[in-house]
């Protein structure tokens, strides 16, 4: 089952949480904008200015955009068929996403990959997406 | 002090519609109503604590429905965890009962999804922006079919669950409904039928997936000196334990729900175990949701769901452990897209007596019933109730 690319919808805009606008500005410029505690030193997903292990706060940091396939399953009843997943980072916590530009019955658990950004319709902001290494 | 027997199931009742596109959804939470005080013996005026979720319409908790239905509460609770609202209902209920904030409590759950044509489980539902998620969600078309699909596909991956053994939960619900005349599927199917039915979001078939209905049902819990002046059969509420899980903060592990959770406090308060339970009510979103919540629940060891439920275990009559013998969300109903409080009420039917002769489980005096509300693949909670007949 081939990729083909579908419209991309958000609500609201980055403007619509603050906590979050360096995420999408971020993903603007092609990086992956992940949080870092400045106490305990752990990665989360998604981001927030709290560190959800320990309260204290975060800093904004590129992550390598490297991290394998959690899971996985592919909406086969949508138009386009589309593939959702988890990825787990190479930094440490796994991100929901969109599997793209690949043979969406081929992904594998466990396979690697790679982020990429893909524009969301309208208005509306790029986004991290995956594909196969 | 713990809070078991602290209150009965006095009175319990399903609409029988499953499609109803001339009734508010106000009037059909008040059918159910009615229907539970009068299977119970009680009236209107009895009720003084009311409890609803997120089903009940109008926005302010359970403002409007007490307005419609003009009661008179001391005590209201409209905590809406989705479809497992109705166990943790049942919890809060008994404990305001204990607490002397109310005397009889109603629960009510209603909805009409297939009158309105809503694609429950494979269109994406936009949220409020605000929701801290929803903008690092959304955009990537979190279907619930999907989102059960991805929990379906990591345990296939770490456990080896198979699809056939997936399908054999389809087979037993199906076993089950073609006794009860208001499911929307009676026919019985076998695994080729579920493994051979269309894909919908792998790996997770058309028959692995609930039906979409319209429908409620109610619930009237008492004190046990009122339930105990009652004519109906003595179903007392032994266990409760309630739980969310989530995403914790990027550590995600789908291969495990919130039962595992909610289960130990209310075994514990029951002073039972998994092999006491002559009949289990175990949500029904999709199969794999009941494997898993099998699984989590103590009835087998992790990972060896898919061989317990192989082979007709879940069929009364031939397996060990009977489930949902109305035939649940899988082939009965899902109204308003949230099956807590049909598990409920097809638990008191068993422990009354008073389910199918076909399906009814003989001397069934300990029964369970367990929600899942939200989706496995994000974040939901596990509600547990354990029920003993007096």
């Amino acid at each position: 089952m081939a990729y083909v690319a579908r419209k991309i919808p958000f609500v609201g805009t980055p403007d619509t949480n603050p906590e979050t606008k360096p995420y999408f500005e971020g993903a603007g410029a092609g990086k992956l904008m992940i949080r870092r505690c400045t106490s305990c030193k752990k990665v989360h997903h998604y981001p927030r200015q709290l560190c959800p292990f320990c309260f204290n706060d975060c800093a904004w940091e590129e992550a390598s955009g490297k991290g394998t396939i959690y899971t996985l399953s592919v909406m086969e009843r949508a138009n386009p068929p589309y593939a959702i997943g988890y990825v787990t980072l190479a930094e440490g916590p796994s991100m929901l996403t969109n599997f793209v530009d690949c043979e969406l019955g081929a992904l594998k658990i466990g396979q690697d990959v790679k982020v990429t950004f893909v524009k969301t319709e309208g208005d509306g902001p790029s986004l991290p997406f995956f594909t196969p290494v | 002090m713990s809070l078991k027997g602290a209150a009965y199931i006095a009175g319990a009742w399903e609409h029988p519609t499953r499609k109803a596109p001339d009734k508010s959804i106000a009037l059909l939470h008040a059918e159910c109503a009615k229907g539970a005080l009068e299977d119970a013996g009680l009236t209107k005026d009895d009720i003084d604590g009311y409890f609803c979720a997120g089903d009940a319409p109008g926005g302010l908790g359970p403002l409007s429905m007490v307005d419609y239905m003009n009661l008179k509460c001391r005590h209201v609770d409209s905590t809406d965890v989705g479809g497992s609202s109705y166990q943790v209902a049942v919890g809060h209920a008994m404990e305001a009962i204990a607490a002397g904030r109310c005397n009889v409590a109603l629960i009510t759950l209603s909805g009409r999804p297939r009158s309105e044509g809503q694609a429950t489980g494979t269109a994406p539902r936009p949220g409020n922006p605000a929701a801290p998620e929803m903008q690092f969600e959304y955009p990537y078309g979190p279907a619930t079919a999907n989102l059960y699909g991805m929990a379906a596909a990591r345990h296939m991956y770490e456990y080896g669950t198979t699809s056939e053994q997936l399908a054999w939960i389809k087979v037993a619900a199906s076993h089950h409904a073609q006794h009860n005349p208001h499911a929307m599927l009676r026919d019985v199917v076998t695994v080729e039928d579920v493994v051979n039915s269309p894909m919908v979001s792998t790996p997770l078939h058309r028959l692995d997936c609930c039906v979409i209905s319209d429908g409620g049902g109610a619930l009237i819990l008492t004190k046990p000196e009122i339930a105990k002046s009652l004519k109906r059969p003595l179903v007392k509420v032994i266990g409760v334990g309630e739980s969310p899980k989530h995403q914790m903060g990027g550590n995600i592990d789908l291969t495990y729900t919130a039962a595992r959770w909610s289960g130990p406090p209310a075994w514990e308060m029951a002073g039972i175990k998994p092999s006491d339970i002559k009949y289990a009510s175990i949500y029904d979103s999709f199969t794999i949701t009941v494997l898993m919540q099998l699984e989590d629940l103590g009835f087998c060891e992790k990972g060896q769901g898919g061989k317990f439920v192989a082979d007709g275990n879940l069929i009364s009559g031939v397996g060990k452990l009977p489930f949902n013998t109305d035939g649940g969300g899988l082939c009965s109903n899902h109204p308003a897209n949230r099956g807590g409080i049909t598990k409920i009420i097809e638990a008191v039917r068993q422990l009354r007596g008073e389910a199918h002769p076909a399906v009814q489980v003989p001397n069934c005096d300990l029964a369970i019933a367990h929600g899942t509300g939200g989706a496995i693949g994000t974040r939901h909670c596990g509600s547990t109730v354990i029920l003993e007949r007096e």
